[in-house]
């Protein structure tokens, strides 16, 4: 029996984390179907587009340039050790569309927007706002999630677009200001070097990574418990149940581009 | 007519409804009255489908109110929440007219607003809240804002759960007679939930006691003083002793 028991609580952690993994995927796919069937609601569209785009645009820029920068010191200082100091804007360039781009912007759109939705969603349920949408012949899934869904599917990318354009750009002030590079070499070799196919990664990234951050963020929310103590769990889980499938998404999808 | 027969609903291992059988009668105000955590809210969710029994049977005119088409069946009700349950993001008007500003019941954004403008004439508030936020709001003003929000759609049949809570004693008044009111007016049927007495004498023709996971009295509100039910009387009096266990 002694033996049996951390048997039984590895299986019953299993069980759950298997069972949690299957309700995530129904609720996907239940997001999915919503967002493709009428009725579409407009203006609950047009406000996720504001919250996650626009006003998620001065912490991604932020985040991008600073990102830039540090990496154009890292890669000159680095580069000098083995002579190859010129290689600074390509692999800027590359390390910010393939790479940092899209993952700092995931990660700060699961920080900004996947607690929020959540927190918000959440405290809808506690008073319950959720029920009233029900009484009110309206679902939940169609006016609440479906909208914020397919707005952080359609604006993250573009995030990740603008964050990719301001994190180059903080390589080249940096890399032109302190570093004695010129600023049309610089230009020139960041955009020879970079393909086509960079560009479509970030972009797809952006795309799914704004996927998981909204949809955990909504997922988290409708399923919290009741109370303060219930906003607070759904938040910190929404967050880090995002944080990691985002990483963990990231690690895939490099995995899929490098084999094209 | 909407009527209950052996509803179960078990959360865990509590048992909250342990065989209800309850009739409304069509155009009538039935209360249902018991102690805190006794499954008042968890009986009228049922009614409207926001939590499934485990067991037994809802009817609403003769149908089976888990079947047929689901908007059709809610577009028949109202419900005022306990906290208001008013959406945040939403102006006033926008709230009491969200049924008409979508879905079937659709109108024009003018004609919409002109309803809810209405419907808060009616409920006592004026026109200048319209435009503001429910977080601007009383706990008393948010209260008629959800009641004008039950009846904007003028449904047939109007829930209010706990309407009185956390509310002073004239303001309850007010609400009670209110609530009274617009059920005599609009001929709607009305099913409370309430622990407050004050209200149970303003609002209902008939009223239940819930107790135990059942209906432990039943009749019309005339016979409650004198139902000679001891749960009932030690409800009414708010006596600690009694059958009912203070400490639950």
């Amino acid at each position: 029996m002694i033996l049996l028991s951390p048997l039984g609580a590895l299986g019953r952690t299993s069980l759950g984390f298997l069972a949690s993994i299957g309700r995530v995927a129904l609720f996907a796919l239940a997001t999915l179907r919503h967002m493709v069937s009428p009725p579409f609601y407009g203006r609950e569209f047009a406000v996720a587009l504001l919250n996650i785009g626009w006003l998620s645009l001065p912490v991604v820029g932020l985040t991008a340039i600073f990102t830039g920068a540090a990496l154009a010191l890292q890669i000159y200082a680095g580069g000098a050790r083995f002579n190859a100091e010129a290689v600074v804007p390509q692999i800027v360039a590359i390390g910010m569309v393939r790479e940092l781009g899209p993952v700092l912007v995931g990660l700060m759109i699961a920080a900004r927007v996947t607690s929020s939705i959540a927190a918000e969603i959440a405290t809808m349920k506690v008073t319950e706002q959720i029920d009233a949408l029900v009484t009110l012949s309206t679902n939940p899934m169609k006016y609440l999630t479906a909208p914020r869904v397919l707005a952080a599917l359609l604006v993250v990318p573009c995030l990740v677009g603008v964050g990719d354009i301001i994190g180059i750009f903080g390589g080249y002030a940096v890399a032109t200001g302190s570093l004695g590079f010129n600023a049309a070499a610089y230009i020139k070799n960041t955009v020879d070097f970079l393909e086509p196919l960079d560009i479509i990664s970030s972009l797809v990234k952006g795309c799914v990574f704004g996927g998981i951050a909204a949809l955990m963020g909504c997922y988290y929310g409708m399923n919290s418990g009741r109370g303060a103590q219930g906003v607070g769990r759904a938040t910190k889980g929404s967050v880090e149940a995002a944080a990691v499938l985002i990483l963990a998404a990231n690690f895939l999808l490099t995995g899929i581009f490098f084999s094209l | 007519m909407i009527a209950l027969s052996d509803v179960h609903k078990t959360f865990g291992s509590n048992a909250v409804l342990k065989g209800v059988n309850l009739t409304i009668e069509s155009g009538t105000s039935m209360v249902i009255i018991g102690g805190s955590g006794t499954g008042k809210s968890v009986l009228l969710k049922s009614v409207l489908g926001l939590v499934h029994p485990d067991s037994g049977l809802i009817t609403l005119d003769g149908k089976d109110v888990t079947k047929g088409d689901r908007d059709a069946f809610l577009a028949r009700f109202g419900m005022l929440f306990q906290g208001g349950a008013l959406f945040d993001s939403l102006t006033v008007w926008q709230n009491v007219a969200f049924r008409l500003l979508r879905g079937s019941l659709k109108r024009p954004k003018s004609e919409a607003r002109e309803i809810a403008i209405e419907k808060l004439r009616r409920v006592g508030l004026k026109p200048d809240v319209a435009d503001r936020f429910p977080a601007e709001l009383s706990g008393g003003m948010q209260k008629r804002v959800g009641l004008a929000r039950a009846i904007a759609a003028e449904p047939e049949i109007i829930f209010f759960d706990e309407p009185t809570t956390g509310l002073d004693p004239i303001m309850s008044g007010v609400i009670n007679d209110l609530i009274r009111e617009i059920v005599v007016e609009m001929g709607a049927t009305a099913m409370t939930i309430t622990h407050d007495m004050t209200s149970v004498r303003a609002i209902a023709d008939h009223v239940a006691m819930l107790h135990g996971g059942v209906i432990q009295w039943t009749g019309p509100v005339k016979d409650m003083d004198q139902s000679g039910d001891p749960y009932l009387d030690q409800f009414i009096a708010g006596r600690a002793e009694g059958p009912i266990e203070a400490v639950r």
